[in-house]
């Protein structure tokens, strides 16, 4: 690892000074991703500053229902709240979806927003990958691509978003809170992950000397009900191959209310708008569901080693959504 | 129990014992960076603050580059070698540790993260699951065995404590114990005796 300077500031205001005067610094949260990285040379910081010190560690109720999540609640803490149980259990069920107990209780919040991906040509040093190198090209477009996305991707970069939290927060309309020495900034979670276009090195919209404080989940009754599905290649412990949030309200057997969500095929988080559409007012359906998961499917962009991934996705959406329906039904 | 070196007879029972370098010897690859927490020398070179861990029960006073993790710091500093590096990627689980009775990866752990905080390593781990995993075979060459036993005990914790997991059954039934110990692999594939030691212990416990 090369080596570098390291501070534990022990406020806000000290965090931000010290990125504000160190171009080249990192915030360390957790580690799971950050050392990782630095131990294989891709992350290659001057100065970490150490943010667990910072008193962001809090789950406090909103006026209007909602909840605001400190960015460095460990994931696995955020999984067991009871809060989050009730209200938005699709993203309990993402955080304990996702790496293994260890890593959850190390991992926070706000590290998950900004973990990398898993490419492993992003990984080796040896590959070319524009990410790690602009300009260098991909070496994953003719790789193996079992893992890629399918969906958001560019000529320069196929890499999936790894994260299961995400993809909650993608459905659930999360806001990302920010503040930097020059003031405070509010990122809707749709606006916070970047598409790769010609540009993947720059993979969210914080600037350099901004820090993550909070997550804000907003008031959403129809979140009570929802799930979160992953499909990988071992029972736990694997990064998703097609991952589900779901949120679906039905009445009088059409779609009042629907929330879609997908993982492991997008090069972000993937907020499935085009089927959202296609579901709300119509019949709640197995045919339906189908039809909407593959008008979301339709821009997917695939190779050889991932093209099973639009029949896999479109068969996850429609299951989960029907066992929703039928959890409705079941009153 | 103690596995290999024993500290406390080396350098007899008192106060934390100083594994420091000599401070000719210390110094930082940059110049006059004043740490937050660190004093810039005379001579511009920034001298680390001492880390401060309990150390399976034992006060330690550690001085580490910021760079160490703490698995090579519990191995090499402090000759406790039950955590193995497995793949040092947070992907095996052989390194497993309690932080303040919490497991954590320690490959991925930077020491200096871990400054006041009590360490736990197979060592100091005085559980019924040792014994347990010698009944049940819940090993064949053993060298995830260390990483298993501290990921079992977290485990125990958690699940007492109320933390859920994906399978959601009732009780702490196979399939539960399977799920919660997934980030421990054992590539002799003794799982099936380590779930039995498991979930004996965990039914002792119940009673």
């Amino acid at each position: 690892m090369k080596p570098f300077a390291y501070v534990k500031p022990a406020d806000v205001e000290a965090a931000l000074r010290a990125v504000a005067t160190e171009p080249g610094a990192k915030f360390l949260g957790g580690g799971t991703n950050l050392v990782d990285l630095m131990r294989e040379g891709v992350e290659r910081p001057d100065t970490v500053i150490d943010v667990t010190g910072l008193p962001l560690d809090a789950v406090d109720d909103l006026p209007d229902g909602g909840l605001r999540i400190g960015a460095l609640v460990r994931n696995s803490v955020l999984a067991a709240d009871p809060r989050i149980r009730a209200r938005y259990p699709m993203l309990s069920q993402a955080l304990l979806a996702g790496a293994s107990p260890q890593l959850r209780n190390m991992a926070t919040v706000g590290g998950n927003l900004l973990q990398r991906t898993r490419c492993a040509y992003f990984y080796d040093a040896a590959a070319a990958c524009n990410k790690r190198e602009p300009g260098a090209g991909c070496d994953a477009l003719d790789g193996f691509t079992r893992g890629h996305a399918v969906l958001g991707v560019s000529g320069s970069c196929i890499a999936a978003h790894p994260s299961d939290m995400c993809v909650a927060l993608a459905a659930l309309d999360a806001v990302v809170e920010v503040r930097s020495v020059r003031g405070d900034r509010r990122i809707p979670i749709g606006e916070f992950h970047l598409l790769p276009g010609d540009t993947p090195q720059n993979e969210t919209a914080l600037a350099p000397d901004e820090l993550i404080t909070a997550v804000e989940l907003p008031a959403l009754p129809v979140a009570a009900r929802s799930r979160y599905r992953k499909v990988r290649d071992r029972a736990s412990y694997a990064f998703a191959l097609v991952s589900v949030a779901a949120a679906l309200e039905v009445r009088d057997g059409a779609v009042a209310g629907v929330r879609l969500a997908l993982g492991g095929v997008g090069a972000k988080p993937w907020r499935a708008r085009a089927a959202e559409e296609a579901l709300l007012g119509g019949a709640a359906d197995e045919a339906a569901f189908r039809r909407a998961a593959e008008a979301e499917l339709a821009a997917a962009t695939v190779r050889p080693g991932n093209a099973f991934k639009t029949a896999l996705a479109t068969a996850t959406i429609a299951a989960t959504l029907r066992e929703l329906a039928r959890e409705e039904d079941a009153g | 129990m103690s596995g290999g070196t024993d500290p406390q007879q080396a350098d007899g029972p008192g106060g934390p014992r100083d594994h420091a370098r000599p401070a000719a010897d210390r110094g930082s690859h940059r110049n006059g960076v004043l740490l937050a927490s660190g004093v810039t020398s005379n001579s511009g070179r920034t001298v680390l603050p001492e880390l401060r861990m309990k150390v399976n029960g034992s006060p330690e006073s550690l001085d580490v580059e910021p760079w160490a993790g703490l698995l090579d710091t519990l191995r090499d500093k402090l000759g406790l070698t039950g955590p193995k590096k497995g793949c040092e990627q947070g992907a095996c689980g052989a390194c497993t540790v309690l932080v303040d009775g919490v497991r954590i990866v320690s490959c991925l752990a930077l020491a200096v993260q871990y400054d006041g905080r009590e360490i736990t390593t197979v060592e100091g781990a005085d559980h019924p699951l040792r014994e347990a995993f010698v009944r049940h075979d819940g090993l064949q060459c053993g060298y995830c065995t260390p990483g298993q036993i501290c990921s079992a005990i977290g485990m125990l914790s958690e699940y007492a404590a109320g933390m859920p997991s994906s399978v959601a059954a009732e009780g702490l039934t196979d399939d539960e114990i399977r799920e919660r110990m997934s980030g421990n692999l054992c590539r002799c594939g003794a799982y099936n005796g380590i779930l039995d030691a498991i979930a004996d212990v965990a039914a002792r416990d119940a009673r």
